[in-house]
């Protein structure tokens, strides 16, 4: 049944459509950490009604599908006169959903930091800037390292949904490749291991990147 | 209108409240330069919340503070005093320094980072000057050695000089100390209370505690004041304060405390 041959031949294809994977995946992520470092932080301290609109807007990203996220992203808008890429339209859908995600982790992080933290750094008349910057952020940020991995991965993992909209990422060539040649067992298979090997290995470097953490940060 | 009589810290009046729960009614306190003011009373009596009101921590519900004869929690606006703005109050905040019960300290700065961020940050230091000074302040607490040690290394004592350290390095004209022995053993508060001493003698500093020490305050404060639900029930210089207090809270907390000693 496993055609070897074809493997091979495909296992290049598969490879560059790999890098966009990758691609997708570091710079969805990158906006989802920015984003949702923002919205905590509005959520936070913004004024209440600024509050009650981001609690909302993460509210409903999260309680609505990926998919339908990206599908509206990339018919809707264009009838309003924004016209984007697919790749483009696809990371912002994916740095936007895990945004929100990010952000409820942020939030847990940054409640987590002592209130005498905060009032230390008022009584040291330090301006709100380098309050968060450099008391209040590099001790909420370690302990929340392992579940921004998670969603490191699972950002991943959802990646092959943009081949809704034709990027051509790994799942979208394998797909190409199988209609040209009616294999499919050898590509989604091939698709399927290069995802298993990159969350192996991410999650490994996740967890060797939070003990570096934990042995800097030795809070009282 | 700086005269020579003008008290470093006035409250006029000042209310705060929790909801229904009153927690300062209407205090009136002076505090002259230089004086050490040495506050008791038993908990909830607000003790706690002047400190907390003076370093701006807490919002005022009525009345004015004056620091060096200038208004603190209020700003002049055209004749007017109106709440200050978060501008205005960083502009005052620098003349008070405190130190917590709990340290607060940097956890994840060394002692001599937890000194130097604030000269770095508010006052512009350069990163060499900060250190220096932080340097000196330190060496000052005693701690000379201990200046690459992260607060988790040092002990409760070791910290609470950092502590003291740190709100040093801002050159406040007012040190507020909040119960900052409570929370160590019995046996590292001599380490602070000395250094608390040292400052008193050879530093123009004003100081406010709030203490349970009442030996260390009788001894170091040049006045007492017992509150008690959020006003002064009972003041009076230190060395004759505990002979014969007057009001029957007073006698009674007195009494409570030296049998818990």
């Amino acid at each position: 049944m496993w055609d070897w041959e074809y493997t091979w031949e495909i296992l290049p294809i598969l490879g560059e459509a790999s890098l966009i994977t990758l691609q997708a995946t570091v710079l969805g992520f990158l906006m989802a950490l920015v984003l949702g470092l923002i919205l905590a932080i509005l959520r936070m301290m913004a004024p209440k009604p600024v509050r009650y609109l981001v609690a909302g807007f993460i509210e409903f990203v999260r309680s609505t599908p990926l998919l339908i996220q990206i599908f509206f992203l990339y018919y809707v808008l264009p009838q309003v006169g924004l016209t984007m890429g697919a790749m483009l339209t696809g990371v912002i859908a994916l740095g936007v959903h895990y945004g929100a995600y990010c952000s409820e982790v942020y939030r847990a992080g940054l409640e987590g930091v002592p209130k005498g933290q905060w009032e230390a750094s008022t009584a040291l008349n330090l301006p709100m800037s380098v309050t968060f910057r450099n008391v209040i952020l590099p001790q909420a940020i370690p302990p929340i390292v392992p579940a921004l991995g998670n969603y490191l991965v699972a950002l991943f993992k959802e990646t092959p949904l943009l081949s809704a909209i034709a990027v051509l990422e790994l799942m979208q060539t394998a797909k190409i490749l199988g209609s040209e040649t009616f294999k499919y067992v050898e590509p989604i298979t091939m698709v399927g291991l290069f995802f298993l090997c990159f969350s192996l290995v991410s999650a490994y470097i996740i967890r060797r990147f939070e003990r570096r953490l934990n042995r800097q940060v030795r809070v009282s | 209108m700086k005269t020579a009589s003008t008290p470093m810290v006035r409250f006029d009046n000042v209310c705060k409240r929790y909801g229904d729960l009153v927690v300062l009614d209407e205090l009136n306190l002076s505090i002259d330069k230089n004086e050490k003011v040495a506050i008791i009373g038993p908990s909830g009596s607000g003790k706690t919340t002047v400190l907390r009101m003076l370093m701006t921590l807490e919002k005022i519900d009525e009345g004015v503070i004056y620091v060096d004869g200038e208004p603190l929690t209020h700003e002049l606006r055209s004749g007017q005093l109106v709440l200050a703005d978060k501008r205005y109050l960083r502009q005052k905040r620098g003349q008070i320094g405190m130190v917590f019960q709990h340290f607060n300290l940097f956890g994840h700065m060394t002692a001599i980072e937890n000194c130097m961020q604030a000269p770095i940050s508010v006052m512009g230091m350069t990163k060499a000057q900060a250190r220096e000074l932080a340097l000196e302040l330190l060496s000052m607490v005693g701690l000379g050695d201990k200046v690459d040690q992260y607060p988790a290394q040092l002990s409760g004592g070791q910290q609470q000089r950092v502590a003291i350290a740190r709100a040093l390095a801002m050159r406040p004209k007012v040190m507020l100390f909040d119960e900052v022995t409570s929370a160590l053993d019995p046996e590292l508060c001599g380490e602070v209370l000395s250094v608390i001493r040292q400052l008193g003698e050879q530093h123009d500093l004003t100081m406010l505690m709030v203490t349970h020490q009442m030996g260390f305050a009788k001894e170091f404060a040049d006045r007492i004041c017992f509150f008690d639900a959020g006003k002064i029930a009972e003041e009076g210089p230190a060395d004759t304060f505990f002979d014969a207090p007057q009001n029957q809270r007073t006698q009674q907390f007195l009494q409570a405390v030296m049998q818990a000693t």
